[in-house]
C-alpha cells in the first residue's frame, strides 16, 4: 500500500495505526540487519505515536494527511531526546533538546516516526560507506550501495521498512540514492523546506526532501513539510505547493528539454533510460527538445570548493567544549585536536582541510571567490535554459548501483554527483523517478529539473515517466 | 611626552545595545542573570540552530549611525572563524566588507571633528572564567567554566580613523561617544559592567608629519581613566623605540593596571579569520524609508543639549557637559521655564544632584528655587527640602513646614546679629575697622543661635548695614 492509501484507511478507521507501524516493524525486524538502514529504531516512541493517532481518529478526529504513515528520519535531522548522530563519532550519543521543523510539520501531519537513518558521515559521501557505524546496502543487491548520503532513508523505503522517508540534498544527496534505490527521491527549491534542526553540511546548498515509493506519496510529504519558517531566513515567503492537484495533468504541451552537457555523463545504460522517458513524454504529447546549459559542466569543481568551504565553517563547531566526543588533553587547544582527529572520518576530514584552504587569506578570491561566479554563471544558464523550457531532463546518477569498495578514489566517487550538483548550485527543484532497470537489472532513475518554485510542472511530468514506466 | 612627537590614536568601540533579545535569538539580553540560563539552541550554536536576525537591534545600529553622520548601507553578514571555547560555533557573525554604517564622523565638545570609519554589527561571545589559577588567569588554572548568558548579545563595533592626537582627545571622544549612546538609548555603555568596551589602536610620528607609523592594538581597557594611561604609555614606549633606533612591531597588547602594555599576540600568530558571507542569513537592506522614521525619532544629541542648556542658563561649558551626562538639562531647562533662577538651579544641579534628580519634578525643582531666592528658604535649608524631593517627591513648601523651616522675619534675625555683637565686642571693633576676615565669628554666633537655620547672606547685609 502507498502512504496516500495507508494514511486514507488509518483516517476512515479501516486500518489501525498500530497494524500498520507494527507491519513496518516486522519488516525491518526480518531485513535491518542485512541493509542497515538506521542508526536508531525509535520502536517504543512510534508505538505510542501510533497509539495516539488511533485514539484521535477514534474519537472523531483527523490526525491529518500523513495519519499513521511510518517515517523514517536522515540522522542529521534533529529529534527532541532522540539521538542524532550524522553518522558521525563526535556526535556519539549527543540528544538534541529540541525538534526540527521538518520533525514537527511531519508529527503535525499525523506521521508516526519509526527511526532515524544512516548516512555518510555529516552527508559527505555517495555511497553510504563514510558512516563511522557501518554501510548501508542495496535492498536491491546487498553487495552495492544504496547510493547516498541519504543512503539510509533511500534503502528504508525501497526494503519497505517505512513508505516515507526524509533526506538531505547538497548536491544530490536525496535524488542520487533515490535513483540507486529505485524509489522517487526530491530535492525541492532551495528555501521551500526549513532547514531549522537540519545539521548543516553546506548551508547555503542544503535542503531537505522526501523519499517515497511514488511521485503522489512524495507529493503528499513536500506538501506537509514546505512552507516558510520563521526560524530559517534562508525560507522562502511562500506557502507550500499543492501538487496533489496537479499531478493528473499530464505533460501535453509542456516544453522538455534535454541537457545536452550532460547527456555524455551518464553510462550508455542510463543515457539510454534517459532517451527511453523523453521517448515517453513525447509520446504523451510533450515537446521535447535538445537543451543547453554550458556553465553545467563546471559545476562540479565549484561545488566541491563551496561545499567543503562552509563545512569547514560548520562543523567548527564539534570541538569537544559543550557536546558529543570529548577527548581531554593538556590544555583546550590540545584537547580540541584530539576530539577533532578522533571524532572525525578521513573525507570529513579532507574537505574540512580543503575548505579551509579555499576560504584562506591570499586564495580565497582565487578559490572560494571563483566558485561563487561559476555559481552566478550556473544559475544564469539555468535560467536562459528555462526561458524555452518548462523542465528539463538529464540522468541522475551516472551509473546503476556500484559495488560496495569500488570507487576507492574519492575523485571518483565525487563524479557520482556530476549530474545532480548544477541543479543545487542553482538553488532549483529536481525529482528522480525510476525509469527501468539499467546493467544488472538494477533501477535507473530519470531526473526531472524545474526552476526555482517549479515544483508543480516538476511533479505533472515527474507523475507521467512513473506512469510510463509501469 | 617629548615636543618632537605627535600621538596618532584611533579607538575601536563595542557596544552591546540595549535590546530585549540577542542578535539572533529569542533569549533574553540581560546581564547578571545566572549563567546559562539566557540561552536557546541558538545561543549554545546547537547542531541544526539557524540565526534569525533581530529587527531591534538593527534600528539601534542605524539610530547610532544617523547619531555618527554615517551612511547606512546595504550590508552583509560574514562568518569570522577561529576556535575558541567561549565562541559557541567556532565561528562569529559579524559584517566584514559591507558593515551597515559607514562614513561619519563625530564633534568633540572641544570641536574636534572626528571621522568615523565604520560602525557594524556582531554578535559577542560567550564569557570564560577560570578557576583555580591565579588572578582568574588561564594560566596555571585547574578547569574552566563558560557562561552563554552574553553569547549572541548584540554588538555594535564602531571604528573612528586615526584623527585623534592625544590621550586626554581619547577620552574625549569616548566620553562623548558614551553620551550619545545613552541620549540615543543604544547602549546603557557601562565600562564597568563591559557593555562599552574600548581597543585603542596607537602610534606616533614627528610632529608635523602626516605619516601613519606602525600602531600597537591595546586591549583591556577597563575605564577612561585606563584609556588616557594606556595610550600615554604605548605612545611613550613607541618614542623611546625610535629614539633608541629601534621601532615597534605591528601587534596586540595587553593593558595591565600597573600602568603598561604586553604584547598580547604579534602579526605572526594573528588569526587568518576565513571569512566569507554568513550563508544561514539573507543580506541587510534597510528600506530607506524606515531609516528616514528613525532619523526623524532622533532624540536631540548631546551637543545640542549642551548648547540648549548653556544658552538657556548661561551654564559654562563644563556644567552643560556635566548636567548632560547627568540627563539634568532637560529638567533644569523645564524649572528655568517656570521662572526659576538660572543661576541657583544650576549650583543645586552640578552640586546636590550627582545621583540625578530621583523624584524631583521641574515644578518642585522651581517652587524651591522661588522660595530660595525669595528668602523663605535659606541655602541650607533649601538644600535639605531639595534632598527629600529628590528622594520622595512631594511639594517644597509642605516639605520645607513639615521641618519648620519658616523664614526668619528680618527684626528676629536682627536682634540676633545686635547680640552677636554685644557678645563680641572685640571683634566687632576690628569689623568696624576693615577686618572683614572676622566676619566670620558673627555669621558663626547667629548660626548657633539658630542651629544653622539662619540665611547667612541676610546676616552679612545687616553686619555691613550696622558697620555704616
Amino acid at each position: 500500500m502507498t502512504a496516500i492509501e495507508l494514511a486514507a484507511a488509518v483516517r476512515s478507521g479501516h486500518r489501525s495505526a498500530v497494524d500498520v507501524l507494527e507491519e513496518h516493524l516486522a519488516r525491518i525486524d526480518e531485513r535491518e540487519a542485512e541493509v542497515h538502514a538506521f542508526m536508531t529504531v525509535t520502536a517504543d516512541s512510534a508505538r505510542a505515536s501510533a497509539r495516539r493517532i488511533d485514539e484521535r481518529v477514534a474519537a472523531g478526529d483527523d490526525p491529518g494527511p500523513l495519519a499513521g504513515v511510518p517515517l523514517a528520519l536522515k540522522d542529521n535531522m534533529c529529534t527532541r531526546g532522540v539521538p542524532t548522530t550524522c553518522s558521525s563519532r563526535i556526535l556519539e550519543g549527543w540528544r538534541p533538546p529540541y525538534d526540527a521543523t521538518v520533525v514537527e510539520r511531519a508529527v503535525a501531519a499525523g506521521a508516526v516516526i519509526v527511526g532515524k537513518t544512516n548516512l555518510d558521515e555529516f552527508a559527505m559521501g555517495s555511497s553510504t560507506e563514510n558512516s563511522a557505524f557501518g554501510p548501508t546496502r542495496n535492498p536491491h543487491c546487498l553487495d552495492r550501495v544504496p547510493g547516498g548520503s541519504s543512503g539510509g532513508s533511500a534503502a528504508a523505503v525501497a526494503a519497505g521498512f517505512a513508505p516515507l522517508a526524509l533526506g538531505s540534498d547538497t548536491g544530490g544527496s536525496i535524488r542520487q540514492p533515490a535513483a540507486l534505490c529505485g524509489v522517487v527521491g526530491v530535492k525541492p527549491t532551495y528555501g521551500r523546506v526549513s532547514r531549522y534542526g537540519l545539521v548543516a553540511f553546506a548551508s547555503s546548498l542544503d535542503q531537505i526532501g522526501p523519499f517515497a515509493s511514488t511521485v503522489a506519496d512524495a507529493a503528499v510529504l513536500l506538501e506537509a513539510i514546505a512552507g516558510h519558517d520563521p526560524l530559517d531566513s534562508t525560507s522562502i515567503q511562500e506557502p507550500a505547493p499543492r501538487l496533489l492537484d496537479v499531478l493528473h495533468q499530464g505533460v501535453e504541451g509542456l516544453r522538455i528539454g534535454i541537457i545536452d552537457e550532460l547527456a555524455s555523463a551518464a553510462d550508455p545504460d542510463v543515457a539510454a533510460r534517459v532517451t527511453a522517458a523523453a521517448d515517453a513524454l513525447s509520446a504523451a504529447g510533450a515537446k521535447v527538445d535538445r537543451a543547453t546549459v554550458p556553465a553545467a559542466v563546471y559545476g562540479l569543481t565549484a561545488y566541491y570548493l563551496i561545499a567543503p568551504a562552509e563545512a569547514s565553517s560548520n562543523l567548527a563547531r564539534y570541538d569537544g567544549v559543550r557536546y558529543g566526543l570529548r577527548v581531554d588533553g593538556a590544555d583546550t587547544t590540545e584537547m580540541m585536536r584530539r576530539t577533532r582527529s578522533a571524532g572525525f572520518g578521513d573525507e570529513v576530514k579532507a574537505r574540512i582541510m580543503l575548505g579551509t584552504y579555499a576560504l584562506s587569506a591570499g586564495y580565497y578570491d582565487a578559490f572560494y571567490g571563483k566558485a561563487q561566479r561559476v555559481r552566478t554563471l550556473v544559475r544564469r544558464d539555468f535560467a536562459a535554459a528555462y526561458e524555452h523550457f518548462d523542465v528539463l531532463l538529464c540522468a541522475t546518477s551516472p551509473s546503476v548501483a556500484f559495488r560496495l569498495g569500488e570507487k576507492a578514489d574519492p575523485l571518483a566517487m565525487y563524479r557520482c554527483d556530476v549530474c545532480t550538483i548544477p541543479t543545487s548550485l542553482a538553488g532549483d527543484a529536481a525529482v528522480s523517478v525510476p525509469f527501468g532497470t539499467g546493467a544488472d537489472d538494477l533501477p535507473v532513475g530519470v531526473q526531472v529539473l524545474a526552476p526555482a518554485l517549479g515544483e508543480p510542472v516538476m511533479f505533472r511530468v515527474a507523475a507521467a515517466l512513473e506512469g510510463a514506466a509501469s | 611626552m617629548s615636543a618632537e612627537w605627535e600621538t596618532v590614536v584611533g579607538l575601536e568601540v563595542h557596544v552591546e545595545l540595549a535590546t530585549t533579545t540577542k542578535l539572533f535569538s529569542g533569549a533574553p539580553n540581560r546581564f547578571g542573570d545566572e549563567p546559562n540560563t539566557n540561552v536557546t539552541p541558538v545561543c549554545l550554536g546547537l547542531p541544526g540552530s539557524l540565526p534569525v536576525l533581530n529587527r531591534a537591534a538593527v534600528e539601534l545600529a542605524i539610530r547610532l549611525g544617523l547619531a555618527l553622520n554615517c551612511e547606512v548601507r546595504p550590508s552583509v553578514f560574514a562568518r569570522k572563524n577561529y576556535f575558541y571555547p567561549d565562541m559557541p560555533k567556532d565561528f562569529q557573525i559579524s559584517q566584514y566588507d559591507q558593515p551597515i554604517c559607514v562614513d561619519g564622523w563625530l564633534e568633540l565638545p572641544s570641536g574636534v571633528r572626528v571621522g568615523i570609519e565604520r560602525a557594524h554589527l556582531e554578535e559577542d561571545t560567550g564569557k570564560s572564567s577560570h578557576v583555580g589559577g591565579a588572578d582568574g588567569r588561564l594560566h596555571g588554572s585547574a578547569y574552566s567554566l563558560i557562561d552563554y548568558n552574553r553569547a549572541g548579545v548584540p554588538l555594535l563595533e564602531i571604528v573612528s580613523r586615526p584623527d585623534l592626537r592625544s590621550s586626554e582627545q581619547a577620552r574625549e571622544y569616548a566620553e562623548e561617544l558614551r553620551a550619545i549612546l545613552v541620549a540615543t538609548g543604544v547602549s546603557d555603555a557601562r565600562m564597568e559592567e563591559g557593555s562599552m568596551r574600548v581597543d585603542a589602536n596607537v602610534s606616533v610620528r614627528p610632529a608635523g608629519s602626516d605619516e601613519l607609523r606602525t600602531r600597537c592594538e591595546i586591549k583591556n581597557i577597563n575605564s577612561f581613566r585606563s584609556l588616557q594611561r594606556a595610550i600615554d604609555h604605548e605612545a611613550q614606549r613607541h618614542i623611546e623605540l625610535y629614539e633608541s633606533g629601534s621601532a615597534p612591531r605591528l601587534e596586540t597588547r595587553h593593558f595591565s593596571e600597573d600602568g603598561r602594555t604586553h604584547t598580547l599576540r604579534s602579526k605572526e600568530e594573528s588569526h587568518d579569520y576565513r571569512y566569507f558571507p554568513e550563508p544561514d542569513l539573507v543580506s541587510l537592506d534597510p528600506d530607506p524609508a524606515w531609516v528616514e522614521e528613525i532619523r526623524a525619532a532622533l532624540p536631540a544629541l548631546p551637543a545640542a543639549r549642551r548648547a540648549a542648556v548653556a544658552e538657556a542658563t548661561g551654564a559654562s561649558h563644563d556644567d552643560a557637559t556635566l548636567l548632560v551626562a547627568r540627563d539634568l538639562d532637560g529638567l533644569v531647562l523645564a524649572a528655568a521655564g517656570a521662572g526659576a533662577e538660572p543661576d541657583r538651579l544650576l549650583t543645586h544641579a552640578v552640586n546636590n544632584l550627582a545621583d540625578g534628580p530621583g523624584c524631583l519634578t521641574a515644578p518642585a525643582f522651581a517652587a524651591l528655587v522661588r522660595m530660595e531666592t525669595g528668602g523663605e528658604l535659606t541655602a541650607t535649608q533649601a538644600k535639605d527640602v531639595l534632598a527629600e524631593l529628590v528622594a520622595s517627591g512631594g511639594d517644597p513648601a509642605v516639605i520645607a513646614a513639615a521641618r519648620g523651616y519658616e523664614a526668619m522675619d528680618s527684626s528676629e534675625l536682627e536682634a540676633l546679629v545686635d547680640a552677636a555683637i554685644a557678645d563680641n565686642a572685640d571683634a566687632w571693633e576690628k569689623f568696624c575697622a576693615g577686618e572683614d576676615r572676622v566676619q566670620g565669628v558673627f555669621v558663626g554666633a547667629v548660626m548657633k543661635a539658630t542651629r544653622g537655620q539662619a540665611d547667612g547672606k541676610a546676616v552679612n547685609r545687616i553686619l555691613q548695614a550696622r558697620r555704616g
